[in-house]
């Protein structure tokens, strides 16, 4: 079959166009790994832009209507990784909505060193990541503690009036904010060197 | 190719042992070789869902403790995660180193070439690195059990290996070998989907336009288009999992940002067209055995094949209906209720369209039309399972627990295996050149069909009654059920070795096989050779006639 002349002609443009489907195909294959990557950016930017599964935004601005209808806000604070003591000063708050509130934490390192936290914060019910809006936090940045130090963190935080129009949110009488914190990137580097990334098997608490 | 120059005198040559089943290139080998495969991946992946069954007969520990049987054999930890690290390898290697093995590489290689009138696959030797790449992937699948994963022996995650279970809740190699063995059994699917979208686009013979198809070769096309589609985001996902394990990453990671829950969208987003991938293939299977044992061509041709195309399509737009209870807003879930229910209809499409087939046929009831009956039945059970647990509101509930092992196991362990079956029985004497025995192959049926059900029938009470999955014990009010599910997989385990003695008396008998055992219905072009084959077919393409279907 393959000896004959125009038989080789044909198989060898036959042999192009299997070349070509599968270099489509393997274009489609990149776009594809490359669009599992483009998710993390873009889920990152949904997440900020929508507040959605509780992401909480930062505001630059208290709203200027306030309601007539109390929230109750609850609050929790957790520690992982770092020898600190982290509670909310208060365990809730009742708000108007619209009204700015102000809350404080308390953290203090029992560790012997000077060590940096990142807080990571989250707001249930998810759909109220959307309204539940701060203009002051302490995770708005690294924070450093020196050893046996205490320090008090104010958080100036409002839930935006359409809170009360939104059909998802309206019926929901409570939120709970909490903060969890880590270590910064720059102490784990520090830390590295003495349990692995993941925190070791003690830590995972297997 | 390498031998293909050799065969240009038209003798039916083949190539040494070792060169023939190593170095293969050849279609219907590499087909053979999957076939095997799956068999045996299937023996263990059954053989490890007997020690789920076996852990699950009663409450308290009865395998995974010291001192036990199974535990002395070393095979397994005396530990529940042990039991976990059994869960999620049969979970594996059933889905990647079973059905699509089988659907895809066996019979999809066997039978697409031929049916599309070509003489082989595109690429033949492509062919070849995506049989071994499976392999490669088996002996790191198999290590990982085997190996620290951190709790202890093996990954004990589950398939979904979401973090930050499989970050740093496994701390050990296991989950890392896990990682690997899906790279390589990715890279082996992708470079077969590739292999059959060229196969198909260009390879047709004369008069084979895209509508006169079989249907089963549509099946495949859609199939490589998905798994195109799907498996590199499902490898982008699992390389970010082991950068977050091994090289400080923070993609699941909240403590810098990250968020594990784009794990479960990215992963869904693989998982969702993952589950057609594994049950297209048995679409085109059953339409093909259908139409030949109704002695009709297939109604509504067009339509079954769109609606294929319909479901694939729907298919990458329904993944968070796997994540109801990750907090969504109502909007979303309510969106992601309609496109789920929506696949219903191509679906529906697809089952009344056999049936219509089935109506006013000459049926026979040989063994792989009772198998492709019996997929029909339990393929809607489990499809009406699955539109209720679409629901978001009763997914609430339902969400992890049994009926959700009851409805998947309905359309994938009894839909996708009754259908490898059917195919298997199908185009028996086509691939060994022998046939079967119809008596040991109805009995085979039979026994399967009853026992299948017997396992995962109660299940649906298991899971409305709140027994969640992935546990190893569970309260004595659960047990009734159990007990009965377990029963069953002890029928099932028959119908396995029934199985068994059908290749045993068939490979003994050796009876001489017909080029069509099947009569006139059988009209695709598979039926025109002998059986087996020759080793090379169709060096001449046949002419398709227009009035095919």
């Amino acid at each position: 079959m393959l000896s004959a002349d125009p038989a080789r002609k044909t198989t060898s443009a036959l042999g192009r166009r299997n070349l070509r489907v599968a270099i489509i195909c393997g274009v489609v294959l990149a776009g594809m790994v490359g669009a599992a990557y483009a998710a993390v950016p873009l889920y990152r930017a949904f997440c900020q832009l929508t507040g959605f599964d509780g992401t909480i935004r930062r505001a630059e601005a208290a709203p200027t209507k306030v309601l007539d209808r109390k929230l109750l806000i609850r609050f929790d604070a957790n520690v992982r990784d770092l020898p600190w003591v982290f509670k909310p000063s208060q365990t809730t708050q009742e708000v108007k909505i619209g009204a700015t509130g102000l809350a404080f934490f308390k953290v203090t390192n029992n560790g012997k060193t000077a060590l940096t936290g990142r807080a990571s914060y989250n707001v249930v019910p998810e759909q109220a990541g959307a309204y539940f809006q701060k203009l002051e936090c302490f995770c708005f940045s690294d924070q450093t503690i020196q050893p046996g130090q205490t320090v008090e963190f104010p958080v100036v935080y409002f839930v935006d009036p359409e809170y009360a129009t939104d059909f998802e949110t309206k019926g929901k009488t409570e939120l709970t904010l909490s903060y969890t914190f880590f270590p910064a990137p720059t102490q784990q580097a520090d830390a590295a060197a003495t349990s692995s990334p993941l925190g070791g098997k003690a830590k995972a608490g297997l | 190719m390498a031998y293909a120059a050799a065969a240009h005198d038209d003798t039916d040559h083949k190539p040494g042992f070792f060169t023939r089943w190593f170095f293969s290139t050849n279609h219907k080998d590499i087909g053979t070789l999957y076939i095997l495969f799956a068999i045996m991946a299937g023996l263990v992946g059954g053989a490890l869902s007997g020690l789920i069954r076996w852990e699950l007969a009663e409450p308290g520990i009865q395998i995974f403790k010291a001192g036990s049987s199974v535990q002395l054999l070393g095979l397994i930890e005396q530990s529940n995660h042990g039991y976990n690290a059994v869960v999620t390898a049969h979970a594996l290697i059933m889905i990647f180193f079973m059905v699509m093995p089988a659907m895809i590489g066996g019979f999809g290689n066997w039978f697409v070439p031929i049916m599309i009138g070509a003489p082989d696959m595109a690429f033949p030797r492509m062919n070849n690195i995506s049989f071994w790449l499976l392999v490669a992937a088996w002996v790191l699948l198999i290590t990982s059990m085997f190996v620290d994963g951190g709790p202890g022996r093996g990954f004990g995650g589950g398939w979904t290996a979401y973090p930050p279970l499989s970050t740093i809740g496994h701390t050990g190699p296991a989950m890392d070998l896990a990682i690997f063995a899906l790279h390589l059994a990715g890279a082996s699917s992708i470079l077969g989907a590739i292999n059959f979208i060229t196969t198909i686009f260009n390879m047709r013979a004369p008069g084979m336009t895209i509508h006169r198809m079989p249907l089963f070769v549509w099946s495949v096309l859609i199939t490589a288009f998905l798994l195109l589609l799907s498996l590199p985001v499902l490898a982008g996902a699992i390389t970010m999992l082991l950068t977050d394990r091994n090289f400080g990453t923070h993609f699941f990671d909240p403590a810098n940002g990250g968020d594990p829950v784009m794990f479960q969208h990215l992963f869904w987003f693989f998982g969702h067209p993952e589950v057609y991938i594994l049950i297209l293939p048995g679409f085109g299977i059953i339409s093909q055995i259908v139409s030949t044992f109704s002695r009709k061509p297939v109604f509504g041709y067009l339509a079954m094949a769109y609606a294929m195309v319909a479901i694939g399509f729907v298919g990458f737009l329904v993944w968070a209906h796997h994540m109801y209870t990750v907090g969504m807003g109502i909007n979303l879930r309510a969106y992601f209720v309609a496109a789920t229910m929506v696949i219903a209809v191509p679906t529906g499409v697809k089952i009344f369209s056999w049936i219509a087939t089935m109506w006013g046929g000459s049926i026979s009831f040989k063994t792989p039309m009772l198998w492709a009956v019996g997929f029909i039945f339990l393929f809607t059970v489990g499809g009406v399972t699955g539109v209720v647990l679409a629901n978001a509101g009763i997914d609430y509930s339902l969400h992890d627990t049994y009926y959700v092992v009851a409805h998947f196991h309905y359309v994938l362990s009894l839909g996708a295996v009754f259908a490898i079956f059917a195919g298997f029985y199908y185009w028996f004497e086509k691939m060994w050149g022998v046939k079967y025995n119809e008596f040991l192959g109805a009995a085979h049926f039979w026994v399967m069909f009853v026992g299948v059900n017997i396992v995962f029938f109660p299940q649906h009470f298991l899971g409305l009654d709140g027994m969640p999955r992935r546990y190893i014990d569970y309260p004595t009010g659960f047990s009734y059920w159990n007990k009965v599910s377990s029963i069953g997989y002890v029928i099932t385990a028959v119908g396995v070795v029934i199985f068994l003695l059908v290749l045993i008396e068939a490979a003994i008998r050796r009876r001489k096989a017909e080029a069509n055992p099947w009569g006139e219905g059988a009209t695709t072009l598979e039926w025109t050779l002998s059986s087996p084959p020759p080793f090379h077919q169709f060096n001449e393409p046949p002419v398709i006639a227009p009035d095919h279907h």
